[in-house]
């Protein structure tokens, strides 16, 4: 897979950008926050974006899921150019085959837990009960199966995060895009939903995510340094052949 | 080590092969299994000091073995190590010396500098991550090095922010 940019058609990457820039007006002034991005993510693969706050991580996320339009550039998900499709017809895709885990949840509170993470699948088509066994799976594998007929409403912010993530996996989509998966969560809810990533990245399905947390990140094949709205670094995870012992010394010991 | 044994000598007397077994009984895979002549040298350095004493035992199979007991000192001792406030973690940062000085010296860039120490942060928290600690001190050692590590790229981000 080439990350570098080309001519030819993108088809070994499942997301490829080229130049794309997201600009935000306000009285008469325009920021860019997304200041000509040239990124890919094979299939399969796990990428992780870390950067300071403001660096335009999460502005990427939502152009490249499609819930803000981009300002310039090009965006190709699975060969086809995305980025000049209606917001309709990109719905229609993104419902096959992505899913989107964002930073708040989203979660539909006049509906169940069960409902919220079926529904997705139902959407594209899915037989209820297909839908059905996924969400039991996916709600079991996050340790929420007894909230299952719960109100959202009622669960604490780090349930609704694993809910909101059941959710965008619902589909089995190609690429899970995700917005600080663990940025609200205890060490052991934590702990859950990094399984469930590993568990989603051995299947088969690219991760594309931003967060701030090593853990999560340290997972990925490669990450990605955003800042200032520009990729500042592109590579893969330094593997460390020395022993972990050597990590873990005891100080005056 | 010393401090290590003369906490376990403050329990029981014991010798130098059952210290070893409880060092590692108590840290698991939290600490790197201690050399049993290690733990001898320092039985026999804080007997010089007075902090421990020794009495030869007779075994019928195998040669004598000392067996250690504390001392009054060596309680002294333990319990000022105990008192102590402990030192941070992070008292000197190589790191940050090579961020400020290597760019002036002509020798790098404070961003690749950067991206390189935070690709080597991620690498050590991979290996972390991949231990399966089950006994509870070498998890919450783990834990405790994850949360350091953390601590590390955030503090990276802030760099990377004021300096670049």
């Amino acid at each position: 897979m080439s990350r570098s940019a080309s001519n030819s058609l993108p088809t070994t990457d499942l997301l490829k950008t080229r130049g794309l820039v997201k600009e935000y007006h306000s009285d008469g002034v325009s920021v860019e926050a997304v200041r000509g991005v040239d990124i890919g993510v094979g299939i399969g693969e796990f990428v992780a974006i870390m950067g300071p706050s403001g660096s335009g991580k999460s502005t990427l996320l939502h152009v490249l899921g499609g819930l803000e339009r981009a300002s310039r550039g090009e965006i190709w998900l699975r060969g086809q150019r995305v980025d000049k499709l209606s917001l309709a017809e990109w719905a229609v895709l993104r419902r096959k085959h992505v899913g989107f885990v964002f930073q708040f949840f989203n979660l539909l509170s006049n509906m169940t837990v069960a409902d919220n993470v079926e529904l997705p699948a139902l959407l594209a088509g899915v037989t209820p009960r297909q839908a059905r066994r996924r969400r039991e799976e996916l709600l079991s594998d996050l340790g929420l199966s007894e909230k299952a007929a719960a109100s959202p409403a009622r669960l604490s912010g780090g349930e609704q995060q694993r809910v909101a993530l059941a959710r965008a996996l619902a589909n089995e989509p190609s690429l899970l895009l995700a917005d600080e998966p663990t940025g609200n969560l205890d060490s052991s809810n934590t702990r859950d939903v990094l399984r469930l990533l590993q568990r989603t990245h051995d299947r088969g399905q690219a991760i594309l995510l931003v967060t701030h947390d090593a853990r999560v990140a340290s997972m990925a094949d490669r990450v990605i340094n955003l800042f200032d709205g520009m990729v500042a670094d592109d590579h893969p995870v330094t593997r460390i052949p020395r022993p972990v012992s050597s990590v873990l010394e005891l100080h005056g010991l | 080590m010393r401090q290590p044994l003369l906490a376990f000598l403050a329990k029981e007397p014991a010798h130098g092969y059952e210290l070893k077994l409880a060092l590692e009984q108590t840290f698991g895979e939290a600490y790197p299994s201690p050399n049993i002549g290690q733990i001898y040298v320092t039985l026999k350095r804080l007997e010089q000091d007075g902090l421990v004493r020794s009495q030869d035992v007779e075994q019928t199979t195998r040669p004598n073995k000392k067996v250690y007991e504390l001392t009054e000192a060596g309680r002294d001792a333990l319990r000022t190590w105990v008192d102590e406030p402990s030192d941070g973690p992070r008292v000197r940062d190589e790191f940050f010396i090579k961020l400020i000085l290597a760019p002036m010296a002509g020798l790098a860039d404070r961003m690749e500098l950067i991206n390189a120490q935070r690709r080597h942060y991620l690498g050590i928290m991979r290996n972390l991550a991949g231990l399966s600690a089950t006994d509870t001190p070498a998890r919450l050692l783990i834990e405790g090095a994850i949360l350091h590590l953390q601590a590390d790229l955030d503090w990276l981000e802030r760099c990377q922010e004021e300096l670049v």
